[in-house]
């Protein structure tokens, strides 16, 4: 379903990711984990568009969309739970998820909304509030939520853990359970190293740049030799 | 008592115009970050289609809409010629563009139309009063005041109640954000150019009728006035934007009427004093948007 081959992004000299590739099959859930600098976030910004690349292609459903605008590869049907959530502070959280949508008709809309009222009872509560005002446990659900709104076909998560209280992490790894079971293609990046492995079908490693192993979450927690990008997150 | 109802009715018939014209300002600077110091030319070039249209024959009637519908022409036009080229750059580009569109438009007056003022009739009620009680209230200040209402209204719909005004807000709060979930960068750019110059079309409509002549400069004056408004509210923030004008507006009138009469002149003088004052206690402005970013 997502194919990348070759990936380089540099930050002026330096490059953040060298020679990346990695595949998404449909309704896999697959992980990305590595130490902090690895260029997860890299990665993830590159294939939705946000990033400049400097070489190598990314395949989408058999489409080229290498180098396409953001609002392009999300119509493509990727989409991008961002690093920090970046929720939209001054507006409610139904108008947060409405945004989701923007590219839905106002009917399809109408239908989403009450699907991610029902998926998640805490946005439904909290439906007119600002969603400045929420917890980080409750905008990381509206951030997720709002993604969903757009019905991708793939759904991208960036650090959906971070700064999150225990009892939350284990909410979205929950999470990621119940959209796996219905069938949806995700791909995680986690700084959780070992929980992700569990979770996901595959996974891949990456160290400065580049993936240096790649396997099932099983195989890859066996080796010991990668024991430092598990605990170095 | 009287008078200062008057000064106050005054005041807010002015500070409406500023209000509207800073609320464009606003629109354009929160979503692409330019402080557009080309904004008065959406008053420059209706005004000289004002004096072409009575020139041809034309009435108020005709000249209102002629008036709405070149300033958001030409806030689309100026956007797609200059400020689509430099989107995404430094601040300081965007700003030293948007003065580069302003002494592009004023040197093309000067050398294709003329240098001299160029005047033409003011509305016949203009000069109007109606007496409410003891109050003598112009009309021209009461139209301006119903009508900035019915806009603002207007505008609140379409940024609480339209999806176009909810992908604007986002992509003002957050514009790559914005672009991840759909929103189309080039629509909503344009959007808020062609908004920010129906604002300055009404506004123009009435700075326009008000001072009843042309020059290639005559930008110059509403732009400050509505840079300053959208400063003093709180750049970034539309409820500031319109506060901000209405504060200007009020401040004009109010220090007029109080200053001794030897310096009235220097109303403006001590306007750029309270606004110093201002950014020195609060220097986000009256409604000072938060750049926190929640993590």
């Amino acid at each position: 379903m997502l194919e990348v081959t070759g990936l380089t992004t540099k930050y002026g000299a330096i490059s953040a990711l060298r020679d990346a590739s990695l595949t998404v099959g449909a309704g896999e859930v697959v992980g990305l984990i590595g130490p902090n600098g690895a260029g997860k976030t890299t990665l993830l910004g590159s294939i939705a568009g946000l990033l400049p690349i400097d070489s190598g292609t990314i395949r989408f459903d058999g489409n080229d969309i290498t180098s396409g605008a953001p609002e392009k590869i999300l119509r493509a049907g990727l989409s991008l739970v961002p690093e920090h959530r970046r929720i939209f502070a001054d507006m409610t959280v139904e108008e947060n998820l409405k945004i989701g949508g923007v590219t839905r008709s106002g009917a399809e809309r109408a239908e989403l909304l009450d699907e991610m009222a029902e998926l998640f009872p805490v946005l439904r509560d909290k439906w007119d509030t600002p969603a400045g005002y929420m917890s980080g446990g409750e905008a990381q659900q509206l951030a997720i939520a709002r993604a969903l709104m757009s019905k991708p076909k793939l759904i991208m998560m960036d650090e959906p853990s971070l700064g999150l209280a225990p009892i939350l992490v284990d909410l979205v790894f929950e999470l990621i359970d119940t959209l796996r079971a219905q069938g949806r293609t995700i791909l995680v990046v986690e700084q959780n190293a070992t929980r992700m492995l569990r979770a996901a079908d595959r996974a891949y490693v990456l160290r400065s740049g580049e993936v240096v192993a790649t396997g099932t979450g099983a195989e890859l927690l066996d080796r010991s030799d990668l024991f430092d990008t598990f605990v170095g997150g | 008592m009287t008078e200062l109802l008057q000064n106050l009715i005054d005041g807010l018939g002015r500070g409406s115009i500023y209000a509207l014209l800073a609320l464009g300002v606003a629109v354009v600077f929160g979503i692409m970050h330019l402080l557009n110091f080309a904004h008065g030319e959406l008053i420059t070039i209706p005004g000289y289609l004002t004096y072409w249209a009575f020139n041809q024959g034309w009435n108020w009637w005709t000249v209102v809409p002629l008036i709405i519908v070149s300033a958001v022409l030409s806030s689309l036009l100026i956007e797609r010629v200059a400020f689509s080229r430099v989107r995404g750059a430094s601040d300081f580009t965007l700003l030293l563009t948007s003065f580069g569109v302003h002494f592009i438009v004023a040197a093309g007056f000067l050398l294709y139309v003329s240098a001299s003022v160029k005047p033409y009739p003011r509305p016949g009620w203009f000069a109007d009063t109606i007496a409410v009680g003891s109050l003598n209230i112009e009309v021209f200040d009461l139209a301006v005041i119903v009508v900035t209402i019915i806009v603002l209204a207007g505008t609140t719909w379409l940024l609480q109640r339209t999806m176009f005004g909810l992908a604007l807000r986002a992509a003002a709060s957050d514009f790559d954000t914005a672009r991840l979930m759909g929103v189309k960068s080039d629509s909503v750019i344009r959007g808020a150019f062609a908004l920010s110059g129906f604002l300055a079309g009404i506004a123009g409509v009435f700075w326009i009728m008000r001072e009843g002549q042309v020059t290639p400069t005559a930008g110059i004056n509403p732009m400050l006035q509505g840079v300053l408004a959208a400063l003093i509210g709180g750049l970034g923030s539309l409820r500031g934007a319109v506060l901000g004008g209405l504060v200007l507006g009020l401040a004009e009138v109010l220090l007029r009427s109080w200053l001794p009469v030897g310096i009235q002149n220097l109303t403006t003088g001590f306007v750029f004093v309270m606004i110093a004052l201002l950014f020195i206690f609060r220097p986000g402005g009256l409604l000072s948007v938060p750049q926190v970013e929640r993590v």
